[in-house]
Formats: C-alpha cells, sequence, structure tokens
C-alpha cells in the first residue's frame, strides 16, 4: 500500500528523521500557525505532480487561498486531489538521495544512497549511485554504512547525520514491513543539518493486518478495486472492454494475454483463485457486472477445484442475478463435460479452446 | 531419479487439522506419497487418515523420522512454523501458504540456506514426481511419468499446461512450484541446475510471469550452463505498468520486470516461446 507524502513524513518525524514543519490544509482557517512564504503541495500517489502544477510556493494569505483553491480537485493523471499538505519552505544547499527497496534477486533489503538527488533516480548514472545490499539475519551494521560512505563524500558533521538516518530509515523499513522507503531528495539545508523534503513510502499489503496505526486508504486503487479487496478478491481494472474470471492469476494473466493477440482487450482481470465456493463465485460476478465490461470471457482449469462446481455456481447467478452482456466460456480439467452442459444450459456460450474462446470474445467486444 | 524429493521423502504436514490439511493428506497419500506424521499445536494423539498429529515438529520428527514438511498453516503462523521445523533435522520445506509478509519469507529464506535446508515457496503449489511423491496441494489426476521437468511460477496455468502435456502423452519428471512472490525459496536457477544433473529429465520447461528478473537470470544461466533443450511460456505480455497481477510478485515496477525483456532474454538464449499456454506440448512434442 502507497502511503501519502504526509503520512510517509509521520512515519518519518516517528523514527527522528527531520522533516519540514507542515500541516494538512483544507481551507484558509488552517493556515494559522504557518509563516509565509511556504509550500503547497499536492498528495497524490504518482509522481510528476510539480510538473503537473501540483506545488506551489505562496507568499501571502490571498495566494495562498487561490493556489489552495485551485490544487484542491486537481486531476493528476488520473487521480484527483483531496488532500493537500501545507510546508515551511526550506533553502537547499545539496540535494542527496536515499533509499531502502526489497532486492529480489538476492532476496535482501538494498540501500542505495546518491550525491545526485532531486532528480529521478532511473535517470543517475550507476557510477554515481551506491548501494549495500544488507542479509536479514545479520541486519544493518555499522560496516555497512562506513563502506556506503567510503564513497560519498561528506563533510564529518553532515556524515554523522546522514548515518543516523540511514540507521533509522532501515529501523522503519524492517519494523513497518515495507517495500519501499525513498527520501528524494534528502537535503542539507542551507543553515545546516539534512532534512527529508519528500516521502515515499510502501507497505506490503499482506503485512497491514499488523500495522493497525496505519489507515488503509489504498490511494492507487479504483473504488471498484477497493470494493474487491475488501472482500478478498483478486480484481483489476484496466483500460480494455473484456471481463476476464479466471482461476489462477498466472492462468488469468494468460487469458488477456490471449485475448490481445486476437486484438481484443481486457477490461477486468479477475482471478477466482482455488475457490468454487458459490457466494464468492456470485460476489465475483456482481463485481464483474459493475464494471460493465461489454463481453465477460470466462477461463477455468480444474484441478482440485471442480469444474461443474464453480459451474453450478455461474448458473445460479445469471439466473437469479441475469447478466446483460454475452458471456463466452472455456472449461478444461477435473468434471469438464458435466460444467460444459450447466453453463449450455445456463445460455453461455463455450468454446473449444483458450484460442477459440479468446478469438469469439474479441470479436463480440468489437 | 527426480529433482528436489523422490519416493523416500518422509513428509510431515504443519496444519494437518484444518480443512485443507485434512484434504491434501488424503490426496497425497493417494499418490502415493510416505505422509508419517501431521503437526498442530494442541492436537497431539489424533489422526488425520490414520497419520498421527504430534504437538510440535520436534516430536514428530523423533517419533517418525520426517525428513521433510510441508507448511499449510495460515500466514501470520506461517514464519514460526518455517523456522520450528528449520530448526529440526529437517532439510526439504516445502510452503504452500500465500499472503505471507515478504519480510517474514527474506528472514525464513535466508535461515534454510544457512541450515541448507531447501525450501520451496512460499505461495507454490509445492512439488509432483509422478509415480514417486507429491508434496503440495496439485492434482494428482494430471501426471504422467516421463522425462519433461518442470519449473514455474504460477499455479493453475502450470496444471493446464502438464494437463497438455499428458494428453498428448508426454510425461514428466518433476513438477515444481517455485511460487508467485517476490521472494520464494528456490528460483528458476536451482531447478535449472537440478534438471540439467538429473538423467531422467530430457528437456526443461518453464512457465514464467512479469515482475522481477528471474527469467532473465535464468535464460543467462541457460546460455551458459544447460545443454538440455528449455521451452517457455511468459504470461503477463499485456500486463500494464505498476499493476500487481494477482501474484505479489508479478508487477512491472519502475521499468522492471516486463515480457518484452523476459522474451528478449529468452530468445537470445535459445529458449523456444510458446504463444499460448497449452502450445508448449506441440513444441516439446517436436522439438524436446
Amino acid at each position: 500500500m502507497k502511503l501519502y507524502e504526509y503520512q510517509g513524513k509521520e512515519l518519518f518525524e516517528k523514527y527522528k528523521i527531520p522533516v519540514p514543519k507542515g500541516k494538512l490544509v483544507k481551507n484558509d482557517d488552517d493556515f494559522s500557525g504557518l509563516h509565509f512564504p511556504f509550500v503547497l503541495k499536492a498528495q497524490v500517489p504518482i509522481g510528476g505532480r510539480g510538473k503537473a502544477g501540483g506545488i506551489k510556493i505562496v507568499e501571502n494569505l490571498n495566494d495562498a487561498k487561490e493556489k489552495l483553491l485551485h490544487i484542491m480537485g486537481m486531476d493528476i493523471k488520473g487521480f484527483i486531489v483531496r488532500k493537500v499538505l501545507a510546508e515551511e519552505k526550506v533553502d537547499t544547499k545539496k540535494e542527496l538521495y536515499l533509499s531502502i527497496s526489497l532486492d529480489r534477486t538476492k532476496r535482501m533489503p538494498l540501500i542505495m544512497i546518491s550525491g545526485q538527488g532531486g532528480m529521478d533516480i532511473e535517470s543517475v548514472a550507476d557510477e554515481l549511485i551506491f548501494k549495500e545490499w544488507i542479509n536479514p539475519l545479520i541486519g544493518l551494521q555499522p560496516f555497512h554504512i562506513r563502506e556506503l560512505f567510503s564513497k560519498l563524500k561528506l563533510d564529518k558533521a553532515e556524515g554523522k547525520e546522514f548515518s543516523k538516518i540511514i540507521s533509522n530509515i532501515y529501523k522503519l523499513f524492517r519494523n513497518y514491513d515495507c517495500e519501499l522507503v525513498e527520501i528524494n531528495p534528502l537535503i542539507i539545508r542551507a543553515d545546516g543539518g539534512l532534512m527529508a523534503l519528500d516521502s515515499k513510502v510502501i507497505i506490503n499489503d499482506d503485512a497491514m493486518y499488523r500495522h493497525s496505526d496505519i489507515i488503509p486508504e489504498h490511494v492507487e486503487l479504483t473504488s471498484l478495486e477497493k470494493d474487491a479487496k475488501e472482500k478478498g478478491i483478486s480484481f483489476i481494472q484496466l483500460d480494455g472492454n473484456i471481463g476476464v474470471i479466471a482461476n489462477g492469476a498466472g492462468l488469468t494473466m494468460a487469458t488477456l494475454d490471449a485475448l490481445t493477440h486476437y486484438n481484443g482487450k481486457g477490461g477486468v482481470f479477475l482471478d477466482l483463485g482455488g475457490t468454487d465456493d458459490p457466494e464468492k463465485v456470485k460476489q465475483a460476478f456482481e463485481l464483474m457486472k459493475k464494471a460493465k465490461p461489454k463481453v465477460i470471457f470466462l477461463n477455468l482449469f480444474g484441478g482440485i477445484t471442480k469444474c461443474d462446481t464453480v459451474a453450478k455456481g455461474v448458473k445460479a447467478v445469471i439466473e437469479k442475478e441475469g447478466i446483460d452482456c454475452p458471456v463466452i466460456t472455456r472449461i478444461k480439467g477435473m468434471n469438464e463435460s458435466a460444467a460444459k452442459d450447466i453453463l449450455k444450459d445456463a445460455g453461455l456460450i463455450t468454446g473449444t479452446t483458450l484460442q477459440d474462446a479468446a478469438e469469439k470474445s474479441s470479436s463480440l467486444a468489437r | 531419479m527426480s529433482i528436489f524429493v523422490d519416493k523416500n521423502n518422509k513428509v510431515l504436514v504443519q496444519g494437518a487439522t484444518g480443512h485443507q490439511g485434512v484434504f491434501h493428506i488424503g490426496e497425497m497419500l493417494n499418490f502415493g506419497t510416505k505422509v508419517v506424521a501431521g503437526v498442530t499445536p494442541g492436537k497431539a494423539g489424533e489422526e488425520v487418515h490414520s497419520v498421527p498429529v504430534f504437538d510440535n515438529v520436534k516430536a514428530a520428527v523423533e517419533e517418525t523420522g520426517a525428513d521433510t514438511s510441508l507448511i499449510l498453516v495460515p500466514a501470520r503462523f506461517a514464519k514460526d512454523a518455517v523456522f520450528e521445523a528449520l530448526d529440526t533435522t529437517i532439510k526439504t520445506v516445502v510452503v504452500i501458504t500465500e499472503n505471507i509478509p515478504f519480510h517474514d519469507a527474506m528472514e525464513f529464506v535466508h535461515y534454510a540456506k544457512y541450515k541448507n535446508a531447501i525450501l520451496i515457496g512460499p505461495n507454490c503449489p509445492g512439488i509432483a514426481s509422478p509415480g514417486k511423491t507429491k508434496i503440495g496441494i496439485l492434482p494428482g489426476n494430471i501426471f504422467k511419468v516421463g522425462n519433461v521437468g518442470v519449473a514455474s511460477r504460477s499455479g493453475t496455468l502450470t496444471y493446464e499446461i502438464v494437463n497438455s502435456l499428458t494428453e498428448k502423452g508426454i510425461g514428466q519428471s518433476t513438477c515444481v512450484g517455485l511460487g508467485g512472490d517476490p521472494i520464494i525459496g528456490t528460483t528458476f536457477i536451482d531447478a535449472l541446475d537440478a534438471f540439467e544433473k538429473d538423467k531422467e529429465t530430457k528437456s526443461i520447461v518453464l512457465v514464467g510471469e512479469i515482475g522481477g528478473t528471474a527469467e532473465e537470470d535464468a535464460a543467462e544461466y541457460i546460455t551458459e550452463h544447460i545443454s538440455k533443450p528449455v521451452f517457455a511460456f511468459i504470461a503477463g505480455r499485456t500486463a500494464p505498468s505498476g499493476k500487481r497481477m494477482g501474484h505479489a510478485g508479478a508487477i512491472i515496477a519502475r521499468g522492471k520486470g516486463t515480457a518484452e525483456s523476459k522474451i528478449k532474454a529468452f530468445d537470445k538464449a535459445d529458449v523456444k516461446l510458446a504463444k499460448f499456454p497449452t502450445d508448449i506440448a506441440d513444441l516439446v512434442e517436436k522439438f524436446g
């Protein structure tokens, strides 16, 4: 789960990482306690908000009112701004970069630092990024930090402060089950001292249960996706018009790929998982209907899950709730023929192979 | 021969008395797996399909000589369960459980390495060697004894591919589900290395998907170390960037993990790629 910048900064404060003084503002009543000039920052879970006009420096009360009105409700790459952070303006001497992420190949946290802060780390030359991998069995040790600093030249006081920030960020990364903690830029202030000007924190969804202090807003999800998440259904909205229901994430992805091969385009990824529970099947179809696809493509492989049990669930939903778009099915595996009979009986179109069903779905969706 | 497991593995099941545990102990026994013990805290003395249940792994190992553990416990208790198994003489751990926080997985994967144990998963269907053993939740009826080694990041998609091989009369040596999480214990490279050494395996099928660089790493390894023919399917060619496609590990993040990059890497390594999952069987028939 991606946190908003302000939520990330709240965690930074908890871990003694200096951040600018600031607060969320809704209207001009909230400006009290802030000293002009200050900065208004749109809270969206996506980069590039500065360029989109989501960050503004304000000089006085009228300026602040006007710019807040402008930013609030703004559409930044599909995200409507509902929260604005007002922060003191800090003068910068130098911009640094610090992140801890997960290295999947080495299966360890990876610390990256650079003297080239402020820009997208992808565009920084590799030799200017210094990396250290931390074996979770030993954790972060002082030698890791010494190695990092042997390459990045900082004066003594700054180095000392930076190393404290690294060890605190590592604690935050581990304690809060983070996928990513990034501070970009981490600045050296004109008047000395380090400060995190931005925050990017992603917490592993699977670990949210042990972080009840974080309000799960799932800012990056659509409202239907949020609804699905609450029901424990793996559901993703895409930009096509064919709703795909399959069992297993790999098979669902492969089904979307097959549609593309026939110039069709998936609009929903819905993974039933290993379930043949009629209630789950019903919920899945209800969600799918709300996404309003032009065609639904149901692709099942029955291994442990029996095809006919799922088919019965599907038939029951369609007979009870009705469905106003064509449903193409392709069924393979355990009790396949019984399942096909049930679905035909429910008025659904059955394809013989994945290719056949994908072709049918794609042409109907055109 | 087979890879990682064979008919001699003595399996204990952690989470034996739940719905899943009871069902899959039965399925494994039907397949011929030596299931010797179950473990559920507080349920010592019970039996599941005549398999004795113990309170803890240590007692089960002492009584039955189990050397392999299958983890079916809920995600919140998985780290504890895996550590408990690894802290005995158990040398193979198969973790089926889904939604384990990856920080937990990171810890037990490194602990397994330190203990010189094989850890398969998490979030995987397990491993099956037709005619010998099945440790996991893979459907037993899709397999056939033969010479194709299969390693995969997904579940159902693998069943589909194995089933289409079997329908063509092509059997399998071992089929291992590596898991759909970003952090897994056994990788494509581990499986490739084992299949290359295994005399019964004549050709290898890899089922990959978007996210991470496991396929790219495998392609490089194939070029340098693998002499047997390799076939592959990659799921998620049309998945958008930044969306987690069902599996925790299936996400294109910061430009990394795209299907194009994986397809390019496999092409370069002379791996034959299938457009549709069931095409794998045609390719193996033709070139395997």
